[in-house]
Parts: structure tokens; C-alpha cells; sequence
């Protein structure tokens, strides 16, 4: 049962400000292992900003301000001895634009494990070929492997940076609107490959698209206004509701 | 008919700003061709090669050519790495805070210092208190404290138009700050900080006032032979050409082939910015 399943991450009272502006509201959230979680709502209701607090990206804004805690299998990830490149490389991260970096296809890939310190060329090229496997990419650029990747088009740029993102084997992968960009054959690709991923990792999305949440995910939590209105098993939530709002929202009666 | 008027108002508007042009290129072009119709007329193999002879009435310009060469270097040892240093740090590295926005303003404020201040303060600081002397070493340190400014500020420009999602996309796969700077933003962002940096010393090179009490020399027949020496410089030899020496009708010739050789080289450095910047962001392009 997807009930009996373990927690990898759990959100405990967090709140979260830029300067003096509150953008969460005591959030109570949990992550299952090998769960698709997805997030929904409204824009601006602090779903993206409350998935880049699991990789601590948003310390990159220096105005940002959290309390609570946040736990990765028990242990805090947000206190402040812990080294965010050390999170970062356990909690992978895909973003709502695709942004492969300006060089080859390979190196896109090999270059988590570069910058943590892998050197052994054999092992990086068959994990640079493992991933793009995984990513449902190889096909597509075996024979090019080389040329730039800003020569791929926008749906194989995100494969890609999912392939960069298995690189390093991450435990969990949080996805920000990943498909935002992407046309729907490219979308559908990117939603087939998360239902894969699950098997091996503990998947994080926020979406703006129900139907997507609806298609790929376990559990959904509805964010309103910095709140966590509602968050269960998406199943439940997208057939009986239990709060007005998140009917309203999924209905398509409001955001 | 209203029509008609707007029509008309649009090719004065024009006009008006052709003009405006017109007159910019044709004083370049004045300047240019004065210089160059003066000066060519003394340029040679011997004028470029042989130091000064005859009380600096005859011979060539050889060691202020040398001397400008060794004082810009020695401008851009200590200008690039500490003007790139600073702009990855207020770039990459400070807080937007209140000491970051002083430290921007006071940068700002600094390009605005007359460079004959800076000639006095390079004096007060390396020729004396750190008893550099009159020298190569002094004059470079005056003139890249001069050039900082520009060269801070045009990197930091560069730095910005590399895009956020770079930085972030390396740090979300365990790269460390400095490794998503070293890998990912500074590739991107040298071309500019490149071509920031020539033009600073382009107008280094072109300095008279910093160099005038920190190292530059009236003449020497020798050229220098080690940083801590003086030396001739292009456009201080102008300076005393045009205005210092004792027959300044009989050196005027000499005067103009020396501005000829100046501007020859200024254009020199800034054509290697431009072909730098143009290479580099065509191979960044081939790249992706």
C-alpha cells in the first residue's frame, strides 16, 4: 500500500519571509519515498518557493528568511551547520526553464560529477551514458554526443537536465514546473519519464497544470495564499475534496 | 494635411540628428587627418628604432615607445587581477547591503578623480611611503589605480549578463559557489571583462599626468632594465615636445610623429579588444 510507505523529507512548522513580506505560513508537509508529490495552486501562493527551500536554494536570495525545520530521513537539512552543496547533492533540482549549461552534451552531464570531484574518465562516461538512458534521451543524441546541447530542442533540453540532474544520484528530485515551457508531445515525454523515476527516487513537482498533477502524482498538497490548505493522496483530493477552496481550484472555479 | 506635418517634423527630426553625427565624425576625422598629415611626414624605421639624439632635435622615439609598452604592462599585472578580483567579489560574492552600495558609489566617484591627483597620491604613496622611487613599478601602480574603476565596473557589467539560471543550475548539482563562478559564469563572462580591461589600459597608456611625477623621464638614452627604473613614455615626450623644449618650433615635426605613434598604438590595443570580444563570443556561439 502507498500508505505504508516510508517519509524521506518532512516540513515542520515553516515559515518563510523575504525581508519583512511573509510568503509561507506554518507549513506541515510530508514526502514519501518513491512517491510523486505534486503541488499545486494559484501563482504566487509560494509553491515554488517553498520547493526550492528543500535544496536550500533559496538562501541564493539574500533577504530570505526561514523558521521551522525541514528533515531529510530525520536529520535537518536548514540548520545552520549544514553545508547546502552537501544537500544539493542529495535533493536534485529541475527547473521550470530549461537551463543546460553552454557546452557539450557530455559535459552537461559529467559536470555533477566533475565539480564533486570525480575523476576516473571511465566511470563518468558510463554514467553520462546510464543517464541519458534513464532520461529517455540517449536515443536521440548518441551520435551527437558532442555538439552543443543548446542545439536541442526545448523538450530534449529538459531531458537533458534531468539526465544531469541523475548524474550524481540524487535521492530525492524536486521538479519546478518543468514543463512550463514544453509543447505537449515534449510534456508528455517529460511526465512518462517522472512515472519511471519514481521507482528509483522520491519525486517532488509543482505544477500549474491539474490534469498533470493528476496524471503523475501520489500525493498532492494545495497551496493558497503561503498556506497549506489541503494534502493528501491525490486521489482523494481530485474526487472529495475536503476543503471549499481546493474543490474551487481544481474545479477550475478560481486561479 | 496633419499628416503631411508629422511627415515633416519626422525628416527634420532626422535631419537634425544626421547633423549631429556629421559633426562628430568630422571632428574625429580632423583630428586624424591633422595628426597623420603632420606626423607621417617623420616616421620611420629609424624614427620607431633609435633614441633620441642632438638634444632630442633629431633621432627617433624608440624608448618612449619601449617605456609606454613596459608601464602599461606593468598597469595591467597589477589593474587586471585586482580589478577582476573586486568585481566577482561585489558581483558574485557581497551582499546587497548598505557597505556594497558605499563601496559602488565610491568607485563611481573615483572614475571621476582628475588623473593628476591620482598622479599626486601615486607620488605620496608608492614613490615615497613605499619607496618604489621614481620607477616603472610606481608609475603602473599610480595608472592602475587610475583605470580600476573602469575595469571594475565593466566587469561587473559582464558579470551581469550571465544569465541566474547558470549559477543556479550548477548549484543545484553540488557545486560549490567559486566552482559555478569558475566553470560556468566566468566562460561567459570574460569576453567583456576582457575588453573592459583593454580599454582601461588603452587610456593608461594615453595618460601624461598620473606618470609625470611617479616615473616618467625628460629623456634617458637607455632603455629600462628593471622595474624600478624610469623611463620614457609616448605621451609624456608630447607633453615636452609641444610645450617643454628648448626649440619647440624645430621639434614640431618630431611632436606629430610622436601623437602619430600614441594613437597609432591606442587604436592597436583597441582593435585587439574588439577581435578578443568578437573570437571569443563566436567560439561561445559554436559552443552554443
Amino acid at each position: 500500500m502507498r500508505m505504508d510507505k516510508k517519509i524521506r523529507m518532512k516540513a515542520r512548522k515553516v515559515e518563510f519571509f523575504y525581508g519583512t513580506t511573509q510568503i509561507l505560513h506554518g507549513i506541515d508537509l510530508d514526502i514519501f519515498e518513491n512517491n510523486v508529490t505534486a503541488i499545486i495552486g494559484p501563482s504566487g501562493c509560494g509553491k515554488s518557493t517553498f520547493i526550492r527551500l528543500l535544496n536550500r536554494m533559496h538562501e541564493l536570495v539574500p533577504s530570505a528568511r526561514l523558521k521551522g525545520e525541514i528533515t531529510l530521513d530525520g536529520k535537518s537539512i536548514t540548520s545552520a551547520d549544514v553545508d547546502p552543496v552537501e544537500i544539493r547533492r542529495k535533493v536534485g533540482m529541475v527547473f521550470q526553464k530549461p537551463n543546460p549549461f553552454p557546452k557539450s552534451i557530455f559535459e552537461n552531464v559529467a559536470y555533477g560529477l566533475e565539480v564533486n570531484g570525480v575523476k576516473d574518465r571511465h566511470f563518468i562516461e558510463d554514467r553520462v551514458v546510464s543517464s541519458l538512458k534513464k532520461a529517455a534521451l540517449w536515443q536521440e543524441v548518441e551520435k551527437r554526443l558532442h555538439d552543443s546541447a543548446l542545439s536541442l530542442s526545448g523538450g530534449q533540453q529538459q531531458r537533458l537536465c534531468i539526465a544531469r540532474c541523475l548524474a550524481i544520484e540524487p535521492e530525492v528530485i524536486l521538479f519546478d514546473e518543468p514543463c512550463a515551457s514544453l509543447d505537449p508531445i515534449s510534456t508528455h515525454k517529460v511526465e512518462e519519464l517522472i512515472l519511471e523515476l519514481k521507482k528509483d527516487y522520491t519525486i517532488v513537482i509543482v505544477t500549474h497544470n491539474m490534469q498533470q498533477a493528476a496524471r503523475v502524482s501520489d500525493h498532492t498538497g494545495f497551496f493558497y495564499m503561503g498556506k497549506l490548505v489541503e494534502f493528501g493522496r491525490t486521489e482523494d483530493m481530485f474526487t472529495r475534496p475536503r476543503e471549499k477552496r481546493t474543490e474551487d481550484y481544481i474545479t477550475g472555479r478560481f486561479g | 494635411m496633419k499628416i503631411k506635418v508629422k511627415r515633416i517634423k519626422e525628416i527634420l527630426g532626422f535631419g537634425v540628428l544626421h547633423v549631429c553625427m556629421l559633426c562628430v565624425l568630422m571632428i574625429l576625422a580632423v583630428i586624424v587627418y591633422d595628426i597623420v598629415s603632420k606626423g607621417s611626414g617623420v616616421i620611420s624605421w629609424d624614427f620607431l628604432t633609435k633614441p633620441p639624439v642632438d638634444g632630442m632635435t633629431k633621432g627617433g622615439i624608440f624608448p618612449a615607445i619601449l617605456g609606454t609598452f613596459f608601464v602599461t604592462l606593468m598597469t595591467a599585472v597589477l589593474a587586471v587581477p585586482l580589478g577582476m578580483g573586486c568585481a566577482i567579489y561585489l558581483n558574485e560574492y557581497a551582499r546587497d547591503d548598505g557597505l556594497t552600495r558605499f563601496i559602488r558609489l565610491s568607485i563611481r566617484n573615483l572614475s571621476g578623480v582628475p588623473s593628476i591627483v591620482f598622479g599626486l597620491f601615486g607620488v605620496a604613496l608608492f614613490v615615497d611611503a613605499c619607496h618604489f622611487g621614481t620607477s616603472i613599478l610606481s608609475a603602473g601602480a599610480t595608472l592602475g589605480l587610475m583605470t580600476l574603476p573602469l575595469t571594475i565596473t565593466a566587469s561587473e557589467e559582464a558579470l551581469k549578463t550571465v544569465p541566474r539560471s547558470y549559477r543556479e543550475g550548477a548549484l543545484a548539482l553540488g557545486a560549490t559557489k567559486w566552482q559555478a563562478i569558475r566553470y560556468n559564469v566566468l566562460p561567459l563572462a570574460i569576453p567583456g571583462i576582457l575588453t573592459g580591461m583593454i580599454l582601461g589600459l588603452s587610456r593608461a597608456a594615453g595618460e601624461t599626468a598620473p606618470i609625470l611625477f611617479t616615473g616618467a623621464a625628460f629623456f634617458l638614452p637607455d632603455v629600462p632594465n628593471s622595474i624600478l627604473s624610469q623611463f620614457m613614455a609616448l605621451p609624456y615626450h608630447l607633453y615636452i615636445m609641444s610645450t617643454q623644449h628648448h626649440n619647440i618650433a624645430l621639434v614640431r615635426p618630431i611632436a606629430y610623429g610622436t601623437a602619430l605613434v600614441l594613437i597609432v598604438l591606442v587604436f592597436l590595443m583597441n582593435l585587439v579588444a574588439v577581435i578578443i570580444r568578437y573570437r571569443l563570443r563566436k567560439k561561445g556561439n559554436a559552443h552554443g
